[in-house]
């Protein structure tokens, strides 16, 4: 112990802010990017406080309709765009890429640093677009609303949209680049940790899909400032063109936001079960598959915006055929457990959690791909409800259990387990009590981003708000054990759940440059019935490498 | 605080059952999948749960029967739910020759509905009970979306295109109807009833309160609006041939002077009015004149029920 305490490592290594500012480590990147997220999330989290305050009552309370709509634009954008966009691949992809590859960091340094100033200056811009009056045009800025006759910070909203855009191109690019070239020694290409293959898949929709919003943003505000034609029929323009940009990429973009959260998903699952992922190179493979075949299926987001019936069928039947990849991988997990060693840490507890809701909202996608009922409730809370449980459910699971998961090695201290496992019941009893009645409120008709409502929905938005509540006591409860760890949390082993992976045979936190030699892979991943896994604080080097 | 009894909404169209059959099918086939697999993961928990820090479980790298199977048994669940969903969305979508036709124009934020008697309301759409009405619907600004949720009946109304929305109603009433795009400011307060009488009443109410101030019909208003913009002077067989005849145009096949043919609906003739120069006639001189901001979204409507009334190919 006290040895290890004594190591240099990327925390201790430099304290100046300038060392911090200009790093090039991986790693420091990674923090910076989860401090400048985790400020969006925040923001996210109060504006979607506020306005669900504000729906305790059908008529209007405590706001305006214009403040209303700038609360949930505002919400959409910083936690699409500013949060889950960026979340798992920016800060724990970032972290552990180069570690699970076993290289010393991303292949372009400068770059992932760049990465993250173009993200910052992205974010504060559309920071600027808030304080300078909002936006009111819904994260999906459907055109020709935004692009004439908005009055509200559309520009600044969409050009720190597009800016920000870059920076996961280069983030993208640098993993792709990572994966072909930076693998160690014996890391075939169906050795990587499934978190490395989702990685991989997720960068390639990022490299294909994000040009195509980004000019799709850009050509809003062209026609806002120059009134050229291109969106706005009064001006000779089409406005349902912008949907079949703008969906090209944000159908694609649901993926960005959920693959990773499937990688973290399937390095816990392995863990917490002692088990080799069921069918790895199906799981593998279905991710390429999603990111490829989710190019396909943007018009399911407009079956009735007046898009041909027979264009309709066709990406209906292949939104049907997206669902098959992500089912596998439900049941792939779900095999993995079997016969295993299944252990509930916290980690776990968001694993299944993450189970549990990504299967509801998978399914209830199916309900909206079935276009007789996606008529009825397109454009209603089902949808609503549909997406929070993908994205939030999926996703926001995925990435604090992945956080947790992660956390000992990425702070090199332990949290408190048993606030830990409770913080995980609080916020999927405070998930389902939000979400899950949204579904029935949009079933009987209730239309999204509606301020004011009819009557007979109150009861059920009232429940959606005391889930809310309990939602944001979990989140904040873990903000405070996780802070509390930092300071004062036990000093974390190297592998302290005795994981499988090679970001587990380097001390907690890493050196700078990752490993003290670099590593030679010699098992397939998840080997959990090697015994040399479970070796827990031996001095690196003197015992093989896993 | 009411309390909502009923996790459907009211049925009160022909499509409603459809909707919710097909809903209740979808409902049956998650709930079985939800307890299938919650249930496994569950047992195995229990199962397989860690008893010592030693447990070192066999490998075991997966099953390829067990992979085709569950590949194989939901595509076939979700092909059973495309083609139903397909057929029912293909009667929503295609409105019956006979359906009674009802022009809706929306704008921030209201709804404007003008019936084939020729009288108009704002906000509220009364309609015939147990016979099919279609609306023809645009915008005159922003996007908006036309939603009756116990009809299970939505569609976007799109500046600069037509689009249509049928229901046959089954049930007497008063039904929400809401705008379902985002539109801005006022988006929540885009809503009003839609009225469902009986046939008779209907009619009575559609002649209007004084039969003296009844209003044109569509035809009648387009006709007069032919004449009073100085359609005529052109577009008169009786006195020459400066503009193509109108009569039998609705539908019909239209060269142009670039090669390309197009049928002449009503996204075409609004085009002519509003951009002439954009598709000429083959054999005319491009000297029409464009109509654009002199016609707001009724009136465009207007002249053209006066061309569908003037017959079909
Ligand atoms: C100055 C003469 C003139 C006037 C006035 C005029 N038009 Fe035209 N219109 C034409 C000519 C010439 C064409 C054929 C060339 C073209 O397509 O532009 C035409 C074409 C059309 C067409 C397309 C017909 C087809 O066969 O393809 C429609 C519809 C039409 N006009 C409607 C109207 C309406 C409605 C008005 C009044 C609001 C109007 N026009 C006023 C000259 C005129
Ligand atoms: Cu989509
Ligand atoms: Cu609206």
């Amino acid at each position: 112990m006290s040895a290890q305490a004594k190591q240099e490592n990327y925390l201790n290594a430099k304290h100046t802010v300038a060392s911090w500012l200009f790093s090039l480590d991986h790693k420091r990147i990674a923090l910076l990017y989860l401090l400048t997220i985790l400020l969006f999330f925040v923001l996210g989290g109060i504006a979607a406080m506020l306005f669900r305050v504000e729906l305790l009552t059908p008529g209007p309370a405590v706001m305006e309709s214009e403040t209303y709509n700038r609360l949930f634009t505002m919400h959409g954008i910083t936690m699409i765009f500013f949060f889950l966009i960026p979340s798992i691949p920016a800060v724990l992809g970032n972290f552990l890429l180069p570690i699970m590859l076993g290289a010393k960091d991303l292949a372009f340094p400068r770059l992932n640093l760049a990465s993250w100033y173009v993200f910052t200056f992205g974010g504060l811009l559309g920071l600027g677009a808030i304080i300078f009056g909002g936006v009111d045009t819904g994260w999906t800025f459907y055109t020709p609303y935004s692009s004439t006759y908005a009055n509200s910070q559309v520009i600044l909203a969409a050009l720190g949209i597009f800016i920000a855009g870059f920076a996961s191109i280069m983030t993208g690019l640098n993993f792709i680049v990572t994966i072909h070239k930076m693998r160690a020694p014996g890391l075939t290409w169906f050795r990587l940790p499934l978190f490395v293959w989702s990685h991989y898949a997720t960068s390639i929709i990022i490299i294909l899909g994000t040009p195509v919003v980004a000019i799709t943003i850009l050509l809003v505000a062209i026609e806002r400032i120059f009134e050229v034609g291109i969106f706005d029929p009064a001006l000779g323009g089409d406005p349902v063109l912008f949907q079949h940009l703008f969906w090209f990429y944000s159908h694609p973009a649901v993926y960005i936001m959920i693959l990773p959260g499937m990688g973290v998903i399937s390095e816990i699952i392995a863990c917490f079960s002692r088990k080799r992922i069921f069918g790895y190179p199906v799981v593998a493979l279905s991710s390429l598959a999603i990111a490829i075949l989710g190019f396909f299926v943007w018009g399911h987001h407009m079956f009735v915006s007046s898009q041909s019936m027979y264009a309709g069928m066709i990406f209906s039947i292949l939104s049907f055929l997206v669902a098959i990849p992500s089912a596998i991988k439900v049941f792939n997990w779900v095999a993995t457990m079997y016969g295993g060693s299944v252990k509930l840490d916290t980690p776990m507890l968001y694993a299944l959690g993450f189970l549990g809701l990504f299967i509801i909202g998978g399914l209830t996608g199916l309900f909206l791909a079935t276009m007789a009922v996606n008529v009825h409730v397109h454009d209603t809370y089902f949808v609503v409800a549909h997406f929070h449980y993908v994205m939030v459910g999926g996703m926001v699971m995925a990435f604090f259990g992945g956080l947790h998961f992660w956390w000992p090695k990425i702070t090199g201290k332990l949290f408190p387990e048993l606030l830990g496992r409770i913080t995980v019941v609080i916020i999927f009893i405070g998930f389902n009590l939000t979400f899950f009645p949204q579904f029935i409120v949009g079933y009987l008709g209730m239309p999204r981003r509606y301020h004011i409502y009819p009557e007979e929905f109150q009861f059920l938005h009232v429940l959606s708000t005391a889930g809310a509540s309990v939602l944001a006591i979990g989140y904040m409860l873990m903000a405070v054990y996780l802070l509390y760890s930092l300071v004062l949390g036990p000093k974390a082993s190297r592998n302290p759940w005795k994981a499988a992976g090679l970001e587990w045979t380097t001390p907690s936190p890493p050196p700078t440059h990752n490993f003290s030699e670099p590593p030679v892979v010699k098992f397939e991943a998840y080997a959990y019935d090697e015994e040399e896994v479970y070796q827990d604080d031996a001095e690196p080097g003197d015992k093989g490498h896993g | 605080m009411k309390m909502p009894l009923a996790f459907l909404p009211e049925q009160a169209s022909t499509l409603a059952r459809d909707v919710d059959m097909l809903y209740l099918f979808l409902i049956g086939v998650s709930m079985f999948f939800t307890i299938l697999i919650g249930g496994l993961i569950i047992y195995f928990v229990i199962r397989y749960r860690r008893r010592s820090d030693a447990d070192r479980p066999a490998p075991l790298h997966g099953n390829k029967l067990l992979e085709v199977v569950w590949t194989t048994i939901p595509l076939v669940l979700v092909m059973i739910m495309f083609f139903w969903g397909a057929a029912v969305f293909y009667k929503q979508f295609r409105p019956p020759a006979d359906a009674m036709e009802i022009l809706v124009t929306g704008k921030q934020w209201m709804w404007k509905m003008q019936h084939p008697s020729g009288r108009s309301e704002i906000n509220d759409l009364h309609v015939p009970l147990g016979r099919p009405v279609k609306l023809t619907m645009t915008s005159e600004d922003v996007i908006h979306s036309f939603y009756i949720p116990a009809f299970r009946a939505k569609m976007d109304v799109v500046p600069g295109r037509y689009t249509s929305l049928w229901f046959e109603p089954t049930k007497e009433g008063s039904f929400h109807l809401f705008c379902a795009e985002y539109c801005g400011a006022e988006h929540s307060l885009m809503k009003g009833w839609v009225h469902v009488l009986p046939e008779d009443e209907y009619e009575e109410w559609a002649r209007g309160e004084d039969p003296d101030l009844a209003e044109l019909t569509p035809v009648e208003a387009g006709e007069r609006l032919f004449t009073e913009l100085g359609c005529l002077a052109c577009h008169n067989p009786a006195s020459g041939t400066m503009g193509p005849d109108m009569t039998g145009l609705y539908m019909s096949n239209v060269e142009l002077d670039d090669g390309r043919t197009v049928v002449a609906d009503e996204e075409y003739i609004r085009q002519s009015i509003l951009e002439p120069m954009a598709k000429v006639t083959k054999g005319y001189q491009p000297i029409m004149p464009t109509y654009r901001g002199q016609l707001d979204e009724t009136q465009l409507m207007q002249i053209i029920a006066y061309i569908r009334s003037l017959g079909t190919e």
